[in-house]
């Protein structure tokens, strides 16, 4: 049977001109699959990079007085690190999974703008690379050193060119103006593909929770980067052409910076955490074998966290000196955010309780992210006590804080989400053997690090500093916390072993291992090119429990 | 029983995914203009030095009464283009196109004014800096948007059955009146 693809090549060889090159696939596809795949790979990339960063910094601070780095190496790891890994893993990660999961799961063909997607992805690598081709720019290699060094928050005015001499703010600058186009480009995206690609009968009430959550969180995108590039434009003109909108010798505001940065700062956190929730809501359910539990009250969570969201960000700017009524009106709204976040863990809680559950290593992740989550949302209700917060900011303790949410809940459920769709983009399984490697070493790596961390911030410890004299209290704390990365490194090496062994070796997975309820098991592993060959038509939540089970479907009850 | 075959046979419609997406990218520019607005209006009154507002600008009346009718105009460009009226449709696009320069054409009058008789540029004072980045930022727009407009005249025939993309044009066009309105109000009447 000639297929399309024959009739396709068929002219090529008659004019002796070679089929085209797989590299050549990869680099013009418009594929949302392929373009998915790209985008995880690279960010995993990424994350391996800024992940070791990381690594040196802790060796630097294992001991007091140490001499592993040079004050001006720590400030650009500090900056790069963080940086990276907010911009150039957390995002695009699960911009690629958007973009592999969302037209699968709503059952399209593709994104609605295939190739808005490309120009995406491709502005979001070159915009990483140029944040890391800042330390050989310039005169980088000269030993001056070109990375930035400002903090991931670049604080201006001290980012002015009278502070901060040489290109290196630029890099950040221009790295993230490009990136933030191609967070932008595949929001909108993600929101046309839901609004307007759905298949027959599927409702937003019906859609996959999964969907449901990265659409708000496209929305957050399109409305919290564009303060961030605005500000970032202001201080390319007051670099460049001299204008003086934080130049506080011309009347400028030594703040204004700090209200434009968390104004998408604050939402951003939201960003980076809901598309973890979005993959812990569709894992928690088929490994419990039970319906989600509240799903209308997930959504409206969502929303409210969307929203709530925007209304707290000076709370990162407690110590700053404002008004008392805006450090009240700041603290209560900060807190109001427990209210929609508490109803999702017991949403999830409620899930698991009474269900037949499996501990396959995405659940175990799941778990374990509730868990660390429960304790981070703790922490952060400390710190929105406005008087606490000004003991404890700027210390280990809010260093502590955000890598509980970003690592201990974000990156164990984006583990998690490997495991789970791992089957589905390859056709095979992961090794559930390394899997429980990896997920023992970086749950006893991530505690033995970031518990510490807390009590070396209660202790006094300050944020951001290269080194620290012995007899302060701190020595040990920071040798465990430097100890616990040496277990990080090792789970995470068990994952990189287990993709590259099983991508070949590992147990064929077929279309659903995991006796899952969500359309894109429905189709086969990896998904054909088109993704379905018959468009689906969904009557419930879970379409795929309505074909297994025609006796007892979910739209009786829907 | 008849009743839920007709609900199951009802037609499965969604919106049209050109303009959810042109709605996304006006919401996400407008976040971008709002922060520059914020900043013209935190800063209004704080320069340490001259010139001032109210010693320098004027109402920009004619290039506004342009800009604005430029809507109308392109409004009855897409309609002609949805009718087919391909000649009818190349007029009032050439005529958004020249309202359009006309605006541009003031605003560059404008800044040569103040730069070469008020001293007044983007380094003279905080009134300079927001003034020249927010003016500047929507007369960027505008320039985006009449190269777009510009490109559908050059593309001639090629615009027969387009309309529903010319239409997202239109709707991008509105938006930019639209922001000049509120610059308008901001710096031209509030700022002084």
């Amino acid at each position: 049977m000639a297929t399309i693809n024959d009739i396709l090549e068929r002219p090529r060889e008659a004019e002796g001109v070679p089929p085209p090159s797989k590299l050549h696939d990869w680099l013009v596809t418009v594929d949302h699959k392929r373009l998915g795949i790209l985008y995880i790979a690279t960010s995993l990339a990424f994350l391996a990079v800024a992940g070791l960063q990381a690594a040196l910094m802790r060796a630097q601070l294992a001991f007091p007085n140490g001499k592993v780095l040079s004050p001006e190496v720590f400030n650009r790891l500090l900056t790069v690190h963080g940086t990276a890994m907010v911009f150039l893993v957390g995002m695009p990660f699960f911009a690629g999974m958007a973009n592999y999961l969302v037209p699968l799961m709503i059952g399209a063909r593709d994104m609605a703008f295939p190739r808005l997607n490309a120009f995406g992805y491709w502005i979001y690598l070159f915009g990483g690379l140029l944040l890391y081709f800042s330390y050989i720019a310039g005169e980088g290699l000269a030993g001056h050193g070109t990375a930035p060094d400002v903090g991931w928050f670049a604080y201006a005015p001290l980012t002015e060119r009278a502070f901060s001499r040489g290109t290196s703010t630029d890099y950040w600058i221009l790295s993230i103006v490009l990136s933030g186009i191609g967070s932008t480009a595949s929001a909108i995206n993600v929101i046309a593909t839901v609004i307007s690609m759905r298949c027959k009968r599927m409702t937003l009430g019906r859609m996959p929770l999964f969907v449901w959550l990265l659409l708000v969180v496209s929305g957050m995108v399109i409305f919290a980067l564009p303060p961030l590039t605005a500000a970032q434009i202001m201080l390319l003109l007051d670099r460049y052409l001299g204008a003086h909108f934080f130049d506080t010798q011309a009347g400028g505001s030594a703040i204004l910076w700090q209200h434009f940065f968390w104004i998408f700062g604050h939402p951003e956190v939201y960003i980076l955490m809901l598309p973890g929730f979005a993959c812990a809501s569709e894992i928690i359910p088929v490994f419990s074998r039970k319906p989600m539990f509240g799903r209308a009250a997930m959504i409206g969570a969502t929303i409210a966290i969307g929203l709530l969201g925007v209304s707290v960000w000076a709370h990162h700017m407690f110590s700053v000196g404002m008004a008392a009524t805006s450090n009240i009106f700041f603290a209560v709204s900060t807190m109001l955010v427990g209210v929609p976040t508490g109803i999702k863990i017991f949403n999830w809680l409620a899930t698991m309780y009474g269900g037949k559950i499996r501990f396959g290593t995405p659940m175990m992740f799941c778990v374990a992210f509730l868990f660390q989550f429960l304790i981070a949302g703790l922490t952060g209700i400390m710190l929105a006590v406005a008087p606490l917060n000004w003991q404890l900011t700027d210390s280990y303790f809010v260093v502590a804080h955000f890598h509980y949410v970003l690592f201990g809940a974000l990156l164990f459920t984006l583990f998690g989400a490997i495991y789970y769709w791992f089957p589905k983009v390859t056709g095979r399984m992961l090794s559930e053997r390394l899997g429980k490697w990896h997920f023992w070493l970086v749950l006893i790596g991530f505690h033995m690090t970031f518990d510490p961390l807390h009590f070396a911030g209660m202790l006094g410890m300050p944020r951001r500093i290269y080194t620290y004299a012995a007899g302060r209290g701190w020595e040990g704390v920071n040798l465990l916390a430097s100890i616990g990365v040496i277990f990080q490194i090792a789970g995470v090496a068990c994952l990189v072993w287990n993709i590259v062994r099983s991508a070949r070796h590992g147990a064929q997975a077929g279309k659903d291992p995991w006796d899952a309820w969500t359309l894109e098991w429905s189709t086969s592993s990896p998904p054909p090119e088109y993704n379905f060959a018959v468009l689906p038509e969904v009557r419930s939540s879970r379409p795929l429990w309505d074909l297994k089970h025609p006796e007892d479907p979910d739209w009786k009850y829907e | 029983m008849t009743s839920t075959i007709a609900i199951n046979e009802s037609p499965w419609n969604l919106p049209d995914r050109g303009r959810v997406g042109i709605v996304c990218l006006i919401a996400t520019e407008l976040a971008l203009f709002t922060i520059f607005v914020v900043a013209y209006l935190f800063y209004i009154g704080k320069s340490i030095s001259g010139p001032m507002p109210s010693q320098v600008l004027e109402l920009p009346i004619w290039p506004s009464i342009c800009l604005l009718s430029s809507s109308i105009t392109v409004t009855i460009a897409a309609r002609a283009l949805a009718f087919e009226k391909l000649s009818t449709f190349r007029i009032w696009t050439g005529l958004t196109v020249l309202l359009g320069l006309e605006f541009l054409r003031q605003t560059a009058m404008e800044w040569r004014h103040l730069i070469v008789d008020c001293h007044l540029t983007i380094a003279t004072n905080l009134f300079g800096t927001t003034f020249y980045s927010l003016v500047g930022l929507h007369a960027s727009h505008v320039v985006f948007g009449l190269s777009l407009l510009s490109l559908t005249l050059g593309l001639g025939g090629k615009m027969q059955g387009q309309a529903r993309r010319f239409e997202l044009l239109a709707w991008y066009w509105h938006f930019v009146d639209a922001v000049w309105v509120v610059v308008f109000m901001v710096v031209y009447v509030a700022g002084r």
